[in-house]
């Protein structure tokens, strides 16, 4: 096990090294000038190679490149170049916000796509499983936004059960994480059926039920467990998407996370942020990658690490 | 005769109740919340520049200028009085006398000569370096050679005064606009780069919280210099919210203001519902949106087909597809700007002479451009308005729909052809007219990077300009004001622009919050003047 998280540790440097060299490539390739967004629309030339060279923007790529990865070993990820404050700081006031919404997304996703993964699996072919099946993918394919509002609009404003938006208590997690365990449990859904399809129909199902086992214990200890790696895999890869941000969520929402700061970096050109972020996301999806690797291995005793 | 006096005396008296009655000062007291989607960028007054963060900070810091309440009238503000040397170039400001920072220090001269060589230091990287370049020095600060502005000195602890380098009509709009706002030098120095989260001023509010993300919250200064101000005790801004969810929380009584426009889509359903009358203001931005033509670039390099683009463009069109939140253009300058022209009449809408024009300058066959425009909504739609005009005239543009940025950019390098302003149109720094030239129009903003994205340069309004600005005397301010309204009449005859439309500010507030309607249309304070609105509720 020990060997492995070692070479799983370096790999994710290498990969990170890469995510921060295509970033900061990528972010100089975008027409458009950072300086001119931080000069304003008043400034002078004069203010604006002043602005350049005080940023060290007049340095040509790969000794700016350079200088970033220096400071990002040293734990200093830059400061913004419109607010002027430190990215770390900008970042790690948004990451409570983003942690809670993630795990909140995920209960509700699990909560909403398995059990109806499993009956549908178990009623497969009836009409019970097609209904279902329809759901989750209306699930999938509504949009963020219009279910959001549509929520907020009918539990929070007309029946006033939740707040309107905002942060700070478990009922205002409950939307925001309810709209994105809709979507994902769409896809837990349809997921979880084909896996417990697969797996039901396999000899040891048939010996199980052949030694007298009852229906629920087979489908839940001996369909479920197996049936359960790739969900695993999944939950591993929703944990990297939902740290890089629900832009869209957070939004209608208003959810301090870090999507919302990604999204107003974005539109600024605001280097330094977009890379600390883009950063952040990398690093969660390597996580992610590597606890649902160590899960899958721990239930499924066939796998092997490494 | 006793009788007819009797009731005059009662009416005298019922008049003089009336007006005591009416003239009863307003209580301080009560809390606001206003409503915003994205975070606030900075509150230090040396960076801040968009139009979410600078009325906040006209709240919590000074200068040595201000305008009356929801006016674009000048008036002294940390400055008690001035005069001005005969020759326009030296101001000399008396400094009131017990004004102090929120940290409890008094303010004196030395403070206003460090604020404004803060926002003129290269190291600051201040948006408004450029506003003070008349002040003498300052060539030499910027280009490094000089720690500070030659031409400000604070000879005694309550006196300052600014020599400038040529006279400046515009001299004391600078001195009230942000960058010139007095700072506390030991509180720049101990937060650094910073202040932006941890401002310090002398204002009418000082922050208390800044839960980044979340809220800032603003409480009323007790020690402030003009008493009874500001109205309110606290306000408290909560980032993060959706205009149209923001509008849901006004409507339910979770908020006050709100700070970004109504959202397109309900703003017609709120607008005409009668309930909201009295919660909706009306008001003037000093906003004009405006096409511009690059004088470079073929077919816009020729005269006629400009102006045959103004005379082909449907405003009403345009104006329908912002709900009417606006009133049609004819010249640069919107109509409460002074010099605006209300006499001249413009290119009027005809499309059949604008063809004509068209093949005059020898496109009879058609030409083919392009027409760039910022992706958010509802700037696409407008330039689709634009193409249909533009193609009914010969002319087929094909429609750019970038992000801000990359149109900015395809603006200052001359790359663009066409652009259609809107979201980054130009709203006045301050109300003069010589604001909306310099950079938009002017020779200084045709360079690569600048603003004037027509690359427009007329070698002689440029002269006319630099005459009009030279006019510092009071007496002349009326001859200043005629001159500039001429120099934007003759630039619309070379129309390097075609004008659409000036943008009409609807602001909406709760009814708990009162005010004089100028205060919520303030075109100063967008969106509305922070210090003078009162909650109704503690009156």
């Amino acid at each position: 096990m020990l060997r492995f998280l070692a070479t799983r540790i370096v790999q994710s440097l290498v990969i990170l090294l890469g995510v921060t060299v295509i970033t900061f490539v990528l972010s100089f390739l975008v027409p458009a000038d950072p300086v001119r967004m931080i000069a304003g629309r008043s400034a002078t030339p004069a203010t604006v190679a002043s602005i350049r060279h005080q940023l060290g923007l007049d340095q040509p790529l790969p000794v700016q490149y350079a200088r970033y990865v220096g400071n990002l070993a040293r734990g200093d990820m830059g400061r913004s170049y419109v607010q002027k404050s430190e990215v770390s700081t900008l970042i790690a006031s948004r990451l409570p916000a983003t942690l809670l919404l993630m795990a909140g997304a995920i209960f509700f996703e699990i909560a909403i796509g398995l059990p109806a993964g499993l009956f549908a699996a178990t009623r497969r072919g009836r009409l019970s499983d097609r209904v279902v099946m329809v759901m989750s993918f209306a699930g999938i394919s509504a949009p963020q936004f219009v279910i959001g509002l549509l929520l907020l609009y009918l539990l929070a404003y007309l029946l006033g059960w939740f707040p309107l938006g905002g942060y700070g208590t478990v009922w205002h997690l409950v939307l925001p994480a309810l709209t994105l365990g809709i979507t994902g449990g769409g896809w837990y859904s349809r997921m979880t059926r084909s896996s417990m399809v697969d797996v039901l129909r396999q000899d040891y199902i048939r010996t199980a039920r052949a030694k007298g086992m009852g229906e629920r214990r087979v489908v839940l200890i001996h369909g479920l467990r197996n049936a359960i790696v790739p969900v695993v895999a999944m939950i591993g890869l929703d944990i990297g998407i939902f740290m890089s941000g629900a832009v869209v969520v957070e939004s209608v929402y208003g959810w301090p996370g870090i999507g919302q700061l990604a999204w107003q970096a974005i539109q600024r050109i605001d280097i330094p942020i977009i890379m600390g972020v883009t950063l952040v996301a990398a690093v969660a999806i390597v996580i992610g990658n590597l606890l649902a690797d160590i899960a899958t291995s721990l239930i499924d005793p066939r796998v092997r690490l490494g | 005769m006793r009788f007819r006096g009797l009731a005059t005396l009662i009416a005298a008296v019922a008049a003089f109740a009336a007006s005591t009655a009416l003239a009863a000062p307003l209580k301080q007291g009560g809390e606001m919340i206003v409503t915003y989607k994205d975070d606030i960028s900075t509150l230090d007054p040396a960076i801040g520049y968009d139009w979410q963060n600078w009325s906040m900070i006209k709240s919590l810091f000074n200068g040595l200028m201000d305008y009356k309440p929801g006016t674009t009238e000048l008036i002294p503000d940390l400055a008690e009085s001035y005069t001005v040397s005969d020759d326009g170039l030296t101001y000399t400001f008396k400094l009131r006398r017990g004004v102090k920072f929120h940290n409890g220090r008094e303010l004196t001269s030395e403070d206003i000569k460090y604020s404004i060589e803060r926002s003129v230091n290269p190291e600051t990287q201040s948006p408004g370096q450029g506003f003070f370049s008349t002040i003498a020095g300052f060539d030499d600060m910027v280009a490094g050679k000089a720690k500070s502005l030659s031409g400000i000195e604070a000879p005694d602890r309550y006196t300052v005064r600014i020599t400038l380098s040529r006279p400046d009509a515009t001299i004391l709009q600078v001195l009230a606009i942000n960058f010139s706002f007095a700072v506390p030098r030991e509180a720049v120095e101990k937060y650094g780069q910073d202040f932006g989260r941890h401002p310090v001023g002398t204002g009418a509010f000082k922050m208390t919280d800044w839960t980044l993300g979340q809220r800032v919250v603003f409480e009323r200064n007790k020690d402030y210099f003009r008493k009874g101000i500001p109205l309110l005790d606290k306000i408290t801004f909560s980032i993060g919210l959706e205009p149209t969810v923001a509008l849901l929380r006004l409507q339910r009584g979770e908020a006050d203001v709100l700070g970004d426009p109504i959202p397109s889509a309900q703003f017609l359903k709120v607008v005409n519902d009668p309930a909201n009358a009295d919660l909706i203001v009306k008001g003037n931005l000093l906003h004009t949106g405006y096409l511009t033509m690059n004088v470079n670039t073929p077919p816009f390099d020729n005269v006629l087909v400009r102006r045959a683009v103004n005379m082909a463009i449907d405003k009403d069109r345009v104006l329908r597809i912002v709900n009417n939140r606006g009133v049609a253009a004819n010249q640069p300058l919107p109509p409460a700007m002074p010099g605006y022209d209300k006499s001249y009449a413009g290119y009027a809408y005809d499309p059949e002479k604008a063809k004509s024009l068209v093949a005059k300058a020898g496109y009879g066959s058609g030409v083919e451009t392009e027409l760039y425009v910022i992706n958010t909504d509802p700037n696409p739609r407008i330039a689709q308005s634009i193409q249909r005009d533009l193609a009914a005239i010969g002319i087929k543009a094909s429609i750019k729909s970038l992000a801000q940025s990359t149109v900015i950019a395809a603006g200052g390098d001359g790359t663009a052809p066409m652009i259609w302003s809107g979201g980054m149109a130009w709203i006045a720094d301050f109300p003069d007219p010589s604001n909306f030239y310099g950079p938009i129009l002017g020779c200084t903003g045709a360079v690569a990077g600048g603003w004037n994205w027509s690359k427009y340069c007329n070698k002689d309004i440029e002269a006319l300009a630099a005459k009009a600005d030279a006019m510092a005397d009071p007496a002349l301010a009326a001859k200043r004001i005629d001159l500039w309204r001429g120099i934007f009449i003759k630039i619309m005859d070379d129309a390097p622009w075609a004008p659409v439309f000036n943008e009409v500010r609807y602001a909406m507030h709760s009814a708990r919050i009162g005010g004089d309607d100028i205060l919520f249309a303030d075109p100063i304070h967008i969106p509305v003047n922070y210090e003078n609105i009162y909650d109704k509720s503690v009156q």
